[in-house]
């Protein structure tokens, strides 16, 4: 509908890390902040991080639990569907594989669910095999609650609103289950390199 | 709420006027062919492409009513913005741009969802509320709605006589401006940015259970959206949208 258009007069502002970034993004220095509503602080002794669903005996971990488990360190490109890119991220978290590890489970989703009532979906494959963490700091600092503090999920190689901030748990499901942006409209996989932003991209 | 599962696909707008809202704002009306209708507060996708094929998008709320015949999107320039310099610089009436929406649907409002209605915004942050208040309007709907608008200085208040219009006629519409950095002479309104207490004097109280919509900058919503929780609102009654200092 639009092919062979061109902007007249608009000659555009390269930058020599263009080619690094998917289709569409441009490269953002700061870290903006996205959410729909407020910001939730949950008090630290009633904190827990569970996973349960299609899972023999579901599993919890209090803070205290929580922040003893094995970390690492992570060092990512994040993409978000709103068009910033921002490269070399350093995070630190609890892979997702450790939380899930000795779990048999015929699940073939997750959804992660959070404080805020704001859930996200993703194949479990995406947040197994070294795909996705649960990140409690950014740049070696505690994670602040407006970037999703105490910890958010991070899933740096899908778009960011799939890394879901204010994360309390994952459930496990045998079937998708589209999540908050995904019933309003917002792809249900979300691969910045297919620039899959939107239902039907 | 609804959100009609469809492809959004890119389309060619022409510009029919580039209006100058405030030294820094300007309106982009625009005649949107297959413009499959939107609700008040959702945005819409702008991509740029230089003639050698590079490519750019970024984001713009809407600030039209779904019931307005042009798409009306309000772009401030930023000094440093990519997009936004193009839009309010070099874009004119009879130019093609190409626009890709509506999106988002969560902060939105539609006048059956009722209220009362309470906005909040800063700066450009506004567009997306005034798409609300035209819509209110253009609807006919006596739903009591309040607007506390922040903004630098009188000559930066976006939309500023229509706001005025609006709630000369509608005894249900209130618009409540603050000014954070200059004021004219005799100026008796609010002189501070947003806090709690303002949010207190303005706003319903949290038993009126308003619906709330917050826009501005990053900074400007969260230090809002705490205060009304603090106050007593339902974190669910408090929709909020963001917009980076940079990104334009």
């Amino acid at each position: 509908m639009t092919e062979g258009f061109f902007s007249r007069g608009f000659l555009g502002r390269r930058r020599s890390q263009d080619t690094e970034l998917p289709p569409g993004q441009y490269l953002e220095d700061g870290f903006p902040v996205l959410s729909a509503g407020p910001t939730p602080r949950t008090p630290q002794e009633e904190w827990d991080f569970s996973i349960v669903g299609e899972i023999d005996e579901p599993r919890r971990w209090t803070w205290e639990e929580f922040s003893q488990l094995p970390s690492e360190e992570i060092t990512r490109d994040i993409h978000c569907v709103t068009k910033w890119s921002k490269l070399g991220t350093s995070w630190e978290g609890v892979s997702v594989d450790t939380l899930l590890e000795g779990v048999e489970t015929a699940a073939e989703y997750v959804t992660a669910f959070c404080d805020g009532d704001y859930t996200t979906n993703l194949p479990l494959v995406d947040v197994t095999g070294g795909k996705a963490w649960v990140a409690f700091a950014y740049d070696g600092e505690p994670l602040e609650p407006e970037h999703g503090g105490p910890v958010r999920l991070l899933v740096p190689h899908l778009y960011f609103w799939k890394s879901a901030k204010w994360v309390r748990g994952l459930q496990l499901t045998t079937y998708d289950i589209p999540g908050f942006w995904e019933t309003l409209g917002y792809h249900n996989y979300g691969d910045p390199w297919r620039e899959q932003r939107y239902w039907g991209d | 709420m609804a959100v009609q599962l469809r492809r959004i696909l890119w389309g060619l707008a022409e510009v029919i006027e580039v209006v100058p809202e405030t030294p820094r704002t300007k309106s982009l009306l625009l005649e949107v062919p297959e413009w499959e209708g939107h609700e008040a507060g959702q945005h819409g996708d702008v991509r740029l492409t230089a003639q050698d094929g590079y490519q750019t998008q970024r984001s713009y709320s809407i600030a039209s009513a779904p019931e307005d015949e042009r798409l009306m999107l309000a772009v401030d320039r930023l000094d440093d913005g990519e997009v936004s310099i193009y839009l309010t610089d070099v874009l004119m009436t009879g130019d093609k741009l190409e626009l890709r929406g509506p999106i988002g649907g969560y902060f939105a409002w539609e006048e059956g969802e009722g209220g009362p209605l309470f906005l909040v915004g800063a700066g450009s942050g506004i567009a997306p509320l005034m798409a609300m208040i035209r819509h209110r309007g253009a609807a006919g709907s006596d739903v009591p709605t309040r607007l506390l608008y922040s903004s630098r200085s009188y000559e930066e208040i976006i939309f500023r006589e229509e706001l005025e219009t609006l709630a000369s006629r509608d005894g249900a519409l209130e618009v409540i401006h603050t000014l954070t950095r200059s004021r004219p002479e005799g100026w008796s309104g609010y002189d501070r940015r947003i806090d709690a207490e303002m949010l207190g004097e303005v706003g319903w109280s949290p038993e009126e259970s308003p619906l709330v919509f917050v826009c501005g900058p990053t900074s400007f919503v969260e230090g809002a959206a705490d205060a009304l929780v603090r106050l007593g609102h339902d974190p669910a009654r408090v929709k909020t949208e963001r917009f980076g200092p940079t990104g334009g």
